[in-house]
C-alpha cells in the first residue's frame, strides 16, 4: 500500500511541471504559434527561481520571479517571431539554446547546496485521513495550482469569448484580422503566457522538485511538453492525461532500477519518453478530430494586409 | 448634412497593378448606391479601405463629415461600418453561432444569440442553422451567414461585396426587401454586384469603375441594363450563339439508381438518383442549395467514392469506386464551387495551381514538373479567357474573385475532357465574362464533350442548357427540354416537398423574373 500511494504521489508531482509548461504550450499553439523554446524558458525560469530563493526572498516570490523569466523570455521570442516575421521554427529553437545558456551562465554561482524546498501543504483534517491524506492532500501548493490552470484553461479556451478569439486567430489569422481584431496584440499575449507558465515549470523544478541547482535541470522535459501537446492533438484534457502518464512512467521507471531489475538503466530512463509518445500516437490517430482542433496557421507567419 | 461617406482621391497600387487610381465619391445617409466594373476593375480593393482591412497608399475617407484615423477593421466596426466579404470572413472550424460571436459585441450568451439568429434569418428569408459548423456548409449557406452578422448590427453604412452572388432567388426578394428598410431608416448602403436587374432595382445611384478609375456615374432606375453593361465593360457585349445539340448515341455519364447516405447529420440523403448525359449536350442541375448537391456533387467528382461501382458509369465504364484523380483519367474535368481552398491553393502561383489538374497534359515528365511548359500553359489560360493577372507567376489570392473563376475554369476546359462537371460556373464573374464563359460551356458541348452544370442561378441554366433536372431534398426529377418547360415548372419542382414549411415557400423562384 505505501509502495502505491508512493508511486502515485511521485507520478502527480512529477507530472506537475509538465502540466505547466505544456497547457502553456498549448495556448500559445492555439493563437496559431509554435514556441519551440519551452526547454530555454523553463530553464530561465528555473535558475530565476533559484537565484531568488538563495537571495533570501520568500518562496511565493522566487516562483513569481521564476513565471517572470521565463515570461520575460518568451517576449524575445515574440518580437523575433511575430514583429520581425521570423521564421517560428528557428526564432524558437535559438531560443532553447539562448535559455540553456543563459541558465547555466546564472547558476554558476549557485554552489551545490540543496536549498529548502517548498512546503507541502498540512490542511487540518483532511491530510490526516489514512491513505487519502497522503494521496491527495499533502501535496505541495503548486500541485494543486497546476490543477486549477488546467481547469481554467479549459473554461477559458471552450467556454469564453477570449478563448473563441484566440482559437480563431489560431485557425486563420486572415479572417480574425478581417473583421477587425488585433491578432498581433493577442498572439504576443498568448506567447506571454506560455512564458510564463513555462517560468512556472521551471521555477517547480528548481524549488520544489529537485532543490538542488544541477545544470540542464529540466532534461528535455520542455521538449516532451511540446510533444504532450501535438500528440493529445490540441485539447487539454489529453495533456493533462499524457503529462500524468509521463509522471507515471518515470516514477514506474524509478522504481523499477531501485529494485535492480536486469535492463540496462539507460533504456529504463528513456521509458518515460517512448511510452508516452507510443500512447498519445495511438489516440490521436481519428483525423477528423485532429483537424477539428488543429490551429490551422500554426507556424505561418502573419502580416495584417495593407 | 454631411454624407454618410466620402471618400477623397483614394489611391492604391500593388505590384504591377494600380487597382485604385484617386477615386472620390460621396454616399449620402439613406442611400443605397452601386458599384459596377468588370473583374479586376478594383470594387473590392475600394470596399476593403473603405472598411479598413486594406490601407490607400493617398486619399482622405470622411465618415459623417469626420476624418477616419486610425483605419482597421476595428475602428470601422465601432463607427457601425459593417461589410459583407466577397469571399466571406469566416473560421471553418467553429459553428455558425461562434462565428457570429466574434462579430458583435454584446455578451456571450450563444444560447440567447443562436435563438436570434433563427428567429431573424428566418424572417429575412436566409434560414440558417445555428449550431452547425460553417465547414460543412456550402458557399449559398456561407453567404446567408455573412449577411446575417451584419444584418444583426443595425449598421450605419452597409458594404456588400457581391451579397448575391450564390443566393437563391427568393432569398434576394427577401434580402433587398430588409435592406430598402433600412435604408429607409438612415443607413447607407454600397452595394456591389455582376446582375444588373438587381442593381436596377435596388440603387438609387451608381459609380461606374474601369481599371480603377470611375469612369462614370448612373441612376439605374433610370437606365437599362445594356447601357450599364456597356459603361462597365466599355464595349459591346458578345452575343450567344447556341446551336442545336447533337447528343451522342451513348451517354458519357450514366448515373443508375445511385443511392447514399448524409455526408452528416445536417447533410441530406440521396435517393436513388438516376440521370444520364450525353456527349455533345449540357445538362443542368437546379436546385436550392443544400438539398443534396453537395453529396450528389462529390459522389460525382469522386472526392467521395461508392460502393456500388456501376451506380456511376463514365463513358461505359463503372467508376463509384474511383478516386478522382482515376477518373479525371477517363476524360473527366470538374470545376468545385469553393475556388479558394478547393478550386485553387491561394497562396501559390497560377503556373502551380494549373498543374494540379493539368499534370497529365505532360506538365510532369519524370515525376519533375515542366516549370516552361506550365509556365506557358498558364499564360495560354490567362490570354484565352481574359484572366487580369499579374502573370502566371501571380498568387492565385492576388486574383479578383472573378478573374479566379475565369482562370479555374479556363484551367479546367484547356484539359479538353470528354466530361465536364461544373458547379456556379459564372459566381462573380461579369457580364462580359459569363456571356464568354457561357459560350465556350457550349462550344465545348457542341465539340462532343458531356457538360453538367450544377446553379442556382436559373437564368443561366435556361440560357445554355439542353435538358434540366431538378433536385431536391436528395431527389432528381426526370429530365425536362428546356424548349418544353419554364420557369414557373422548374421552380415548383425546386420546393415541391419543401411547400408549407414556410422556409423555401411558394415558387417564388418562378415568379421573380
Ligand atoms: N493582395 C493583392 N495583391 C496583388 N494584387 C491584388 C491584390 N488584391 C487585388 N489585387 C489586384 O487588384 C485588382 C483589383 O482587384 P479587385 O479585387 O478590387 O477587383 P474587383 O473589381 O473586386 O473584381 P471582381 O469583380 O472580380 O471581384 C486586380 O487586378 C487584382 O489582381
Ligand atoms: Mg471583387
Amino acid at each position: 500500500m505505501d509502495l502505491f500511494i508512493a508511486i502515485f504521489t511521485g507520478t502527480i508531482i512529477a507530472a506537475t511541471p509538465l502540466i505547466f509548461a505544456a497547457l502553456g504550450e498549448l495556448v500559445v499553439e492555439k493563437s496559431g504559434v509554435l514556441n519551440l523554446g519551452i526547454e530555454g524558458m523553463m530553464l530561465i525560469g528555473a535558475a530565476f527561481a533559484f537565484w531568488a530563493v538563495i537571495a533570501g526572498l520568500p518562496m511565493p516570490v522566487a516562483i513569481i520571479a521564476g513565471a517572470l523569466g521565463g515570461a520575460a523570455a518568451s517576449l524575445l521570442f515574440g518580437v523575433l517571431a511575430l514583429t520581425f516575421l521570423t521564421n517560428q521554427y528557428a526564432a524558437g529553437l535559438a531560443l532553447a539554446i539562448f535559455g540553456s545558456g543563459v541558465s547555466a551562465f546564472l547558476g554558476r554561482n549557485f554552489g551545490s547546496a540543496p536549498i529548502d524546498a517548498l512546503d507541502r501543504m498540512s490542511i487540518p483534517f483532511l491530510s490526516d485521513i489514512p491513505v487519502v491524506g497522503p494521496m491527495f492532500f499533502r501535496f505541495d501548493p503548486m500541485v494543486y495550482f497546476a490543477i486549477v490552470m488546467f481547469f481554467v484553461i479549459s473554461w477559458f479556451l471552450y467556454r469564453t469569448k477570449g478563448g473563441l478569439i484566440l482559437r480563431t486567430i489560431g485557425e486563420s489569422p486572415e479572417t480574425a484580422h478581417a473583421i477587425g481584431y488585433p491578432v498581433i496584440r493577442i498572439r504576443y499575449l498568448a506567447v506571454l503566457f506560455g512564458g510564463l507558465m513555462a517560468g512556472l515549470a521551471g521555477a517547480y523544478l528548481s524549488v520544489a522538485y529537485t532543490p538542488l541547482w544541477v545544470e540542464n535541470m529540466t532534461a528535455g522535459k520542455g521538449w516532451i511538453s511540446l510533444a504532450l501537446v501535438v500528440f493529445a492533438t490540441w485539447r487539454p484534457l489529453r495533456v493533462l492525461l499524457g503529462a500524468w502518464l509521463f509522471g507515471g512512467m518515470t516514477i514506474l521507471q524509478l522504481q523499477g532500477q531501485a529494485l535492480g531489475i536486469a535492463v540496462p538503466s539507460e533504456l529504463l530512463s528513456a521509458l518515460p519518453y517512448l511510452a508516452t509518445i507510443v500512447v498519445l500516437v495511438i489516440i490521436s490517430q481519428n483525423r477528423q478530430m485532429l483537424a477539428l482542433h488543429f490551429p490551422a496557421s500554426l507556424a505561418k507567419p502573419f502580416r495584417p494586409a495593407t | 448634412m454631411p454624407p454618410r461617406l466620402e471618400l477623397r482621391n483614394i489611391t492604391k497600387s500593388y505590384p504591377g497593378i494600380v487597382a485604385n487610381d484617386d477615386i472620390s465619391m460621396s454616399i449620402m445617409p439613406g442611400e443605397i448606391h452601386a458599384v459596377l466594373g468588370e473583374n479586376g476593375a478594383g470594387k473590392s480593393t475600394l470596399m476593403k479601405i473603405i472598411y479598413g482591412a486594406a490601407q490607400a497608399d493617398s486619399g482622405e475617407i470622411y465618415c459623417d463629415g469626420k476624418p477616419i484615423a486610425a483605419h482597421t477593421p476595428a475602428t470601422s466596426r465601432a463607427l457601425g461600418i459593417e461589410m459583407v466579404y466577397q469571399h466571406f470572413a469566416l473560421f471553418e472550424s467553429v459553428t455558425v453561432v461562434e462565428n457570429i460571436a466574434l462579430a458583435v459585441s454584446n455578451t456571450f450568451d450563444l444560447d440567447a444569440l443562436a435563438r436570434q439568429i433563427t428567429e431573424l434569418s428566418n424572417r429575412y428569408g436566409m434560414p440558417i442553422d445555428p449550431h452547425r459548423r460553417v465547414h460543412d456548409l456550402s458557399v449559398g449557406e456561407r453567404q446567408r451567414v455573412e449577411i446575417v452578422r451584419c444584418l444583426l448590427q443595425a449598421p450605419k453604412l452597409l458594404i456588400l461585396d457581391e451579397p448575391t452572388s450564390v443566393l437563391t432567388p427568393q432569398a434576394v426578394v427577401k434580402l433587398f426587401e430588409t435592406l430598402r428598410q433600412l435604408a429607409s431608416e438612415g443607413c447607407s448602403i454600397v452595394y456591389i454586384s455582376h446582375k444588373l436587374d438587381e442593381v436596377q432595382e435596388l440603387c438609387d445611384t451608381a459609380t461606374v469603375l474601369r481599371n480603377g478609375k470611375v469612369t462614370g456615374t448612373a441612376r439605374p432606375k433610370q437606365s437599362t441594363s445594356l447601357e450599364l453593361a456597356r459603361m462597365m465593360v466599355g464595349a459591346e457585349l458578345p452575343e450567344m450563339h447556341v446551336s442545336p445539340s447533337v447528343p451522342s448515341e451513348k451517354p458519357v455519364l450514366e448515373v443508375r439508381g445511385l443511392t447514399a447516405p448524409a455526408r452528416d447529420k445536417y447533410g441530406v440523403e440521396l435517393k436513388n438518383v438516376s440521370f444520364e448525359v450525353r456527349g455533345g449536350e449540357i445538362v443542368g442541375l437546379a436546385g436550392v442549395s443544400g438539398n443534396g448537391q453537395a453529396e450528389l456533387i462529390s459522389l460525382l467528382s469522386g472526392e467521395r467514392t461508392h460502393g456500388n461501382a456501376l451506380s456511376i458509369q463514365i463513358d461505359g465504364r463503372a467508376a463509384a469506386h474511383l478516386n478522382a484523380s482515376e477518373r479525371r483519367k477517363l476524360g473527366m474535368a470538374f470545376v468545385p464551387e469553393e475556388r479558394l481552398g478547393r478550386g485553387a491553393v491561394p497562396p501559390h502561383a497560377l503556373w502551380q495551381n494549373a498543374v494540379l489538374t493539368a499534370h497529365r497534359t505532360g506538365l510532369v515528365r519524370n515525376g519533375l514538373v515542366d516549370r516552361k511548359g506550365a509556365n506557358s500553359f498558364a499564360a495560354k489560360i490567362i490570354e484565352r479567357f481574359k484572366v487580369k493577372a499579374n502573370g502566371p507567376q501571380a498568387s492565385a489570392q492576388s486574383l479578383s474573385g472573378g478573374n479566379l473563376q475565369k482562370f479555374i475554369v479556363g484551367r479546367e476546359i484547356a484539359l479538353q475532357p470528354k466530361l465536364f462537371l461544373v458547379a456556379q460556373p459564372t459566381w462573380g464573374v461579369d457580364v462580359g465574362a459569363a456571356a464568354f464563359i457561357r459560350q465556350t460551356l457550349v462550344d465545348l458541348s457542341r465539340s462532343g464533350a458531356a457538360v453538367l452544370v450544377i446553379s442556382e442561378e436559373l437564368d443561366e441554366l435556361f440560357e445554355i442548357c439542353d435538358r434540366l433536372l431538378v433536385i431536391c431534398q436528395g431527389q432528381v426529377s426526370p429530365p425536362l427540354i428546356r424548349t418544353k418547360t419554364n420557369r414557373e415548372e422548374i421552380g415548383l419542382l425546386m420546393t415541391k416537398v419543401d411547400r408549407g414549411n414556410g422556409t423555401n415557400g411558394r415558387g417564388e423562384v418562378a415568379v421573380q423574373d
